[in-house]
């Protein structure tokens, strides 16, 4: 029989039971109150006083309501059909819901047991399988779904039975299973699992190594991520942390693309909402929309779900990896979520750690960035899920908990700076204080090599030097004036400016510029490390500005068009006169 | 508030603090009212059969023997057309003589919107000032707060937006508003003869300062319903939301919540957002829009309110005394609307956000060649051009007492451009130089 309860504390979203049976930690119950159900979690068990985190407004709450549990934890339930669909932060589906504002105790099926599916079976009667291998598939969106053993499998199976290829619903049984002890397992196209236990179906997570395009060049040239990679965008508001998230959402190279808002402005879910349906992925040609899941949890939705949110969004994405597929997965903002622990650590009373954060923040965070990775299947496929988190440091500071723990496992930092956001000069991400981890791992640079070119990190790495040198000059410029420095500084000052404005400089809302392939960023980097080595001659640092930026303007025009069209050969054309006019070698 | 025959009455306090009182009660909701002594409050905490209850008065004066009386709901407001043009305390009741409002009764601080019911913000709110419209256009459904020293005239700005923009319903929300500033706000709107489009609820630096808790949920509950039933534009004022966070941080102190950054709550960020993500643009026409005041302190920004706020709202306007035109205008550099792509260049002319970007870069250029002079190095003839074109870019646009269409606007900058510059100077596509560069 279920464990039941009755509320003997409110306080705010935390609620004290007293239960009559054995609960767990982290398990769901159900709280009755005027005629609607609260979902709650259990946080904390004292004797048989259970404290509970509410995901739902505890208005009108009163000591003496009953409470229901369930035997299990947060569980996602999945299944061909999520595709283009907009979930809460505990995957409800949000379009199923009525009315316009969300109503308390609404919870919306988040699949569709009508619909009809094509699966045509992979196995045949007579295999062994095991947990999460691939029995069938059927297609969403033109994306290849694995229909696959249940998760929870000890062992071996054989197959018993499989239909034959035909239209099913997802909840007919497709396939019969007998284990090694006679029983017999009857499976459908439904998965369930607990959000907060990592999927660990594979067989091994070797180090990442290959690029996952972004488009964005600040990225991919100076400082790319790899698919299965770690990464995160901390910076203060109005750097531009969502624009860039939604270019790098919009354009990166993956096959399902999940969007965790956790925390964050409703608008922004709704420009995705808006746009996404409209755009074309620019991999595929199709429209992006067909390849995203939304969890949206804006500022304003319960806070206690909003934890919940990104933990439902990871075992989306590792549900989609186990069918070796590239998953991007963008949680925006992470800073939200640790204030989620905050205020219901602060409501339990817990020893507060630093700023207020619960003591265990470095290990939750860390726990949660370890679940991403590339990994080899059971069946030798690769999967991946990369992960960018933001970090919204409070007062801009990185010195603050959220920002340090994460520095400590994200692979690849991408500060965010309030003075190029000042100067307009995005995206606003500090080439010199950024990094990427992958860029010293021998196997990147062995993929990277075949993939554009031998050399291609000793160009990057020329390229961060000059940046680095040209800030240098410019702080001398500064002090001593235009006339108290060499012209040859200016010539190196402006060289780092050319590097600035024609690699790192990209404009978002540019239809050309916005997505820079691979290809043309290896020609723009040419190009520009080309102008670097060249000498000019200048009589006076008038001269040089005036050049310079008489280069940095065709430079740009030909970012802003069409690759290798007649207008970018015109510019072309132009730029090579005006070097010509100036260089001695 | 008259006590009705079946409530229970309670007569024994355990313990009180400065804000709060706590007793043995039974069968007591969650963010229910009670009257304690006659004065409003609400359950803030139930553990087992104790009560803590938030006087919003204060405590000053009750006795341990003070009559208590649970109300069994939250607070709410009575809403119906009768609310436009009227002045309402903190708990709505009506602060201007009138009669009390019929309507239906609904509880304050209610839902959320669906995100998937929201539309896309897309109109223009034109205000006159080329500050704001020109650089930092507001859109309806935008929540937007003016970052200010106290000594700034906000209110003022705050005032003459409301007046000049469409909309249906303007309602005032004050929270530690000074009776002076009250007064100046009614005479404005009176003047306008714009009183029957009005609604406030205030709270002002005479009034108990836990009361403001009250103000943004009443304000918004009464915006919800004229947006929501009426689909009606509504714009929301709310000054000054750092008193709102200040009373915020006196009531969790008395419940001994642990402080976080500047001594705020840890749920300083979600109280806020409760409040401006009420800002919304519904599909059938309704809107909120909110605009609000957040004081800092030395214009420190990374002050835990503006630093939560700014990373909820979309965007923020900066207020800055220009030296150089003795006036003030909207800062160009730190404000930012980040619902400006949105209706720039598509509800305005199409040359829109090139001149705004072009006329704010020359300004930048300014204001190097300003740091040139201040460290002794000599101008050249650009830099001298970028000083004289940035007074007059100032006061002609940046000056909070401009009153132009946008359309104006961009015809001025144009003209400046003509004055100071050469096309090739201003970085403007040249289909669009060609047909808007002064001929003459």
């Amino acid at each position: 029989m279920a464990t039941k309860g009755t509320v003997s504390g409110v306080i705010a979203n935390m609620v004290t039971l007293k239960v009559n049976g054995p609960v767990a930690q982290n398990e769901i119950c159900y709280i009755e109150t005027g005629g609607d159900r609260l979902m709650s979690e259990v946080i904390k068990v004292v004797g048989d006083n259970v404290y509970v985190q509410v995901f739902e407004s505890t208005r009108g709450l009163k000591v003496g309501a009953e409470a229901e549990f369930t035997g299990h934890m947060l569980e996602v339930t999945l299944g061909p059909g999520m595709l283009s669909h907009n979930f809460d932060g505990l995957q409800n589906d949000l379009d199923k819901m009525t009315g316009v504002f969300l109503k308390r105790g609404e919870y919306t099926y988040p699949l569709d047991n009508d619909r009809l599916w094509h699966f045509e079976p992979i196995v045949n009667v007579g295999d062994k399988v095991r947990s999460s291998a691939w029995l069938g598939k059927v297609e969403e969106n033109f994306q290849p779904l694995k229909i696959m053993a249940p998760f929870q499998l000890q062992g071996e199976y054989t197959v018993k039975s499989i239909v034959p290829a035909g239209e099913y619903r997802i909840i007919d049984t497709i396939a019969v299973l007998v284990g090694e002890k006679g029983d017999e397992i009857n499976v459908d196209m439904i998965q369930r699992w607990p959000v907060k236990l990592a999927m660990t179906n594979y067989q091994e997570k070797p180090r990442p190594f290959k690029l996952l395009e972004t488009g964005v060049r600040s990225i991919d040239t100076l400082n790319p991520i790899v698919e299965g990679g770690t990464g995160f965008i901390p910076g203060p508001f109005g750097t531009g942390k969502t624009v860039l998230q939604h270019a790098i959402s919009k354009q990166a190279e993956a096959d399902i693309v999940i969007i965790a808002a956790c925390g964050e402005r409703a608008n922004e879910v709704v420009e995705i909402f808006t746009e996404f349906p409209e755009l074309d992925d620019p991999h595929t040609g199709r429209k992006l929309m067909e390849r995203t899941i939304i969890i949206a949890n804006t500022s304003n939705m319960p806070v206690a779900a909003r934890e919940a949110s990104v933990y439902t969004a990871m075992t989306i994405a590792e549900y989609y990896r186990s069918m070796g597929l590239r998953v991007l997965l963008m949680a925006d903002s992470t800073s939200r979520w640790a204030q989620a622990l905050r205020e219901m650590s602060n409501r339990m009373e817990e020893l507060p750690g630093p700023d207020a954060f619960p003591m265990d923040i470095s290990s939750i965070i860390a726990n949660f960035y370890g679940r991403a990775g590339y990994v080899q299947l059971y069946n030798g496929q690769p999967g991946s899920i990369t992960f960018i988190g933001t970090v919204s440091p409070a007062g801009g500071n990185l010195k603050e908990p959220v920002t340090e723990n994460t520095k400590k496992v994200a692979r690849c930092f991408y500060a965010l700076e309030q003075e190029r956001a000042d100067r307009k000069r995005y995206p606003a991400i500090n080439p010199i204080d950024s990094y990427s981890k992958y860029l010293d791992y021998p196997e990147f640079d062995e993929y990277i090599g075949k993939r554009i070119s031998d050399g291609w990190l000793e160009k990057v790495n020329e390229l961060k030097t000059r940046l680095q040198r040209g800030k240098e000059i410019a702080e001398q410029i500064n002090i001593l004036g235009d006339d108290g420095v060499p012209v040859d500084y200016h010539v190196t000052f402006w060289k780092s400016e050319l590097i600035d404005f024609i690699v790192l400089q990209q404009d978002a809302f540019d239809e050309i510029d916005a997505v820079t392939p691979m290809e043309r960023q290896e020609s723009i980097v040419d190009r520009v490390t080309d102008i670097c080595h060249s000498e000019f001659k200048f009589d006076n640092f008038l001269e040089v500005t005036d050049y310079f930026k008489k280069v940095i303007n065709l430079c740009k025009q030909m970012n802003y068009s069409e690759y290798k069209s007649d207008n970018y050969n015109k510019y072309e054309a132009e730029l090579e006169k005006l070097l010509a006019e100036r260089k001695t070698a | 508030m008259t006590t009705k025959a079946f409530q229970k009455i309670y007569t024994k306090i355990s313990q009180i603090t400065k804000a709060t009182c706590s007793l043995k009660a039974t069968g007591v909701g969650y963010d229910e009212l009670a009257v304690i002594d006659g004065r409003l409050a609400q359950v803030v905490k139930i553990a087992g059969d104790e009560v803590t209850l938030q006087v919003f008065q204060g405590t000053n004066g009750i006795p341990t023997n003070a009559e208590v009386v649970f109300m069994g709901k939250a607070p709410s407001l009575k809403v119906s057309d009768q609310l436009a043009g009227r002045f309402f305390n903190a708990y709505g009741e009506p602060i201007d003589g009138g009669p009390a409002v019929e309507g239906e009764e609904v509880e304050i601080g209610g839902p959320s919107v669906n995100p998937v019911r929201r539309k896309q913000p897309s109109e223009l709110i034109a205000t006159g000032i080329a500050g704001i419209d020109l650089n930092n256009t507001l859109v309806s459904g935008q929540k937007i707060p003016f970052f200010a020293d106290p000594d700034q005239p906000f209110n003022q700005v705050m005032a003459t937006v409301a007046m000049r923009a469409q909309t249906d319903k303007i309602i005032l929300g004050g929270m530690g508003m000074t009776n002076d500033d009250y007064l100046y706000f009614k005479n404005v709107f009176s003047n306008a003869g714009a009183m029957d489009r009005i609604i406030s609820f205030m709270n002002t630096t005479e009034d108990p300062a836990v009361e403001r808790l009250l103000i943004p949920d009443m304000a918004l509950t009464a915006a919800e319903y004229f947006a929501v039933q009426k689909n009606e534009k509504v714009l929301v004022l709310l000054s000054d939301m750092t008193s709102y966070a200040d009373a915020l941080a006196i009531v969790s102190n008395r419940m001994d919540q642990i402080p976080s950054k500047d001594s705020m709550p840890g749920s300083l960020y979600s109280d806020l957002a409760k409040i401006y993500e009420k800002a919304v643009q519904f599909p059938s026409g309704g809107s909120i829009t909110i605009i609000a005041v957040t004081t800092l302190s030395g214009g420190d920004i990374t002050h835990a309110v503006p630093d939560n706020t700014g990373y909820i709202t979309e965007g923020q306007l900066f207020l800055r005394r220009d030296s150089d035109i003795g006036k003030v205008i909207v800062d160009p550099f730190r404000s930012l609307s980040r619902l400006k792509q949105l209706v720039n260049g598509k509800k305005t002319r199409a040359d829109h956000p090139q001149v705004m970007n072009a006329a704010v870069r020359l300004y930048a250029d300014a204001a190097n060649a300003r740091t040139k002079v201040e460290n002794g190095f000599d101008l050249t003839d650009y830099d001298e051009r970028t000083l004289a074109f940035a007074r007059d870019y100032s006061s002609k646009l940046l000056a909070i007492d401009v009153n132009l269409d946008t359309t104006e606007m961009l015809d001025v900058t144009w003209g400046l451009f003509a004055k100071y510059f050469h096309p090739e100077e201003v970085n403007i596509k040249a289909a669009l130089v060609e047909q808007y560069w002064p001929k003459d």
